[in-house]
């Protein structure tokens, strides 16, 4: 039986209020990130607060919501979280991967080379990156 | 019959989680997930051994923990934004895991986990590229790469 939101207990109300503020929060932080950021590498870091702790706390303030309405037991949104997680990297690597490579073929300044095959692995291995400093 | 128990298994349980659990949608569930499994089977992908399946728990709590922890750092660098605090750069890191769901598990590990991204990995020198938005200390993010996640995702799939 669905109880009206009004008639939910306090401290229901203050938890989901709690998870719905961190995580809708986090989101926002990230897309305003998303904006300031000045390099591409940088910005694709932003996004990541709302794909994990973004989604999180709204998944975890709506598995508090419906449990706590209904009476029973809902955890289905664990489904949301898990392909979000695991969706997530795909689309990230291929966008990261297309701007390391246009990068590379213009020569855009501080990208790090392929790692030079002639040579052997370890040492080109422990080198940094130029961009440091 | 059943190629991958724990891809059937986990198919049933999406199934239930999704449509609710009724006796009826058990035996589709089931009808779906052993067809699925079957259609994986004749992909033939290599199958993964969990030789310590018992610290999976671990690793997910490890991992947890990290990412509250690292979406605090980002959020903060994010808000500080305008006054440069921190130090973004590129990181190559070796690695010494072979098996694929492992490698796999550490790419969607070190992308959930604000701060730090997975650009590409390199399979001729086992080395992987990674950004980190602030690299003020390359050593420790070698250390929790290596010896945090790294060690542990060995123990699993040995």
């Amino acid at each position: 039986m669905m109880q009206s939101a009004a008639d939910m207990p306090v401290w229901a109300a203050i938890a989901v209020a709690f998870f719905l503020l961190i995580g809708s929060g986090l989101a926002l932080i990230g897309a305003i990130g998303f904006m300031r950021l000045p390099t591409f590498y940088e910005r694709i870091h932003a996004p990541t607060l709302g794909t994990s702790w973004g989604i999180g706390g709204i998944m975890l303030a709506s598995m508090i919501f419906f449990t706590v309405s209904s009476g029973r037991l809902v955890f289905h949104e664990l489904l949301i979280g898990i392909f979000v997680t695991v969706t997530t990297p795909i689309t990230f690597m291929l966008l990261a991967r297309a701007a390391l490579h246009r990068d590379r073929a213009e020569g855009n300044g501080n990208v790090p080379d392929k790692p030079n095959r002639s040579q052997p692995a370890r040492e080109v291995l422990g080198e940094s990156d130029p961009r440091r400093g | 019959m059943l190629p991958y128990p724990l891809l059937t298994l986990s198919l049933i349980l999406m199934w239930l989680l999704l449509n609710g659990f009724t006796p009826g949608h058990l035996v589709l569930g089931i009808l779906v997930a052993v067809f699925a499994s079957w259609a994986m089977a004749s992909l033939r992908p290599e199958k993964p051994k969990l030789a310590k399946w018992y610290l999976l728990p671990k690793l997910f709590g490890i991992v947890l923990y990290d990412i509250v922890k690292s979406n605090i750092a980002v959020a903060r660098i994010i808000l500080k934004s305008g006054r440069r605090s921190h130090n973004p750069g590129f990181l190559t890191v070796p690695l010494d895991i072979e098996n694929h769901t492992a490698i796999a598990v550490l790419a969607v590990v070190l992308t959930s986990t604000p701060g730090s991204a997975w650009l590409e990995y390199d399979s001729n020198d086992r080395t992987v590229l990674l950004h980190v938005l602030d690299l003020d200390n390359e050593a420790e993010w070698r250390d929790t790469i290596k010896n945090r996640y790294e060690k542990l995702l060995m123990e699993i799939f040995a």
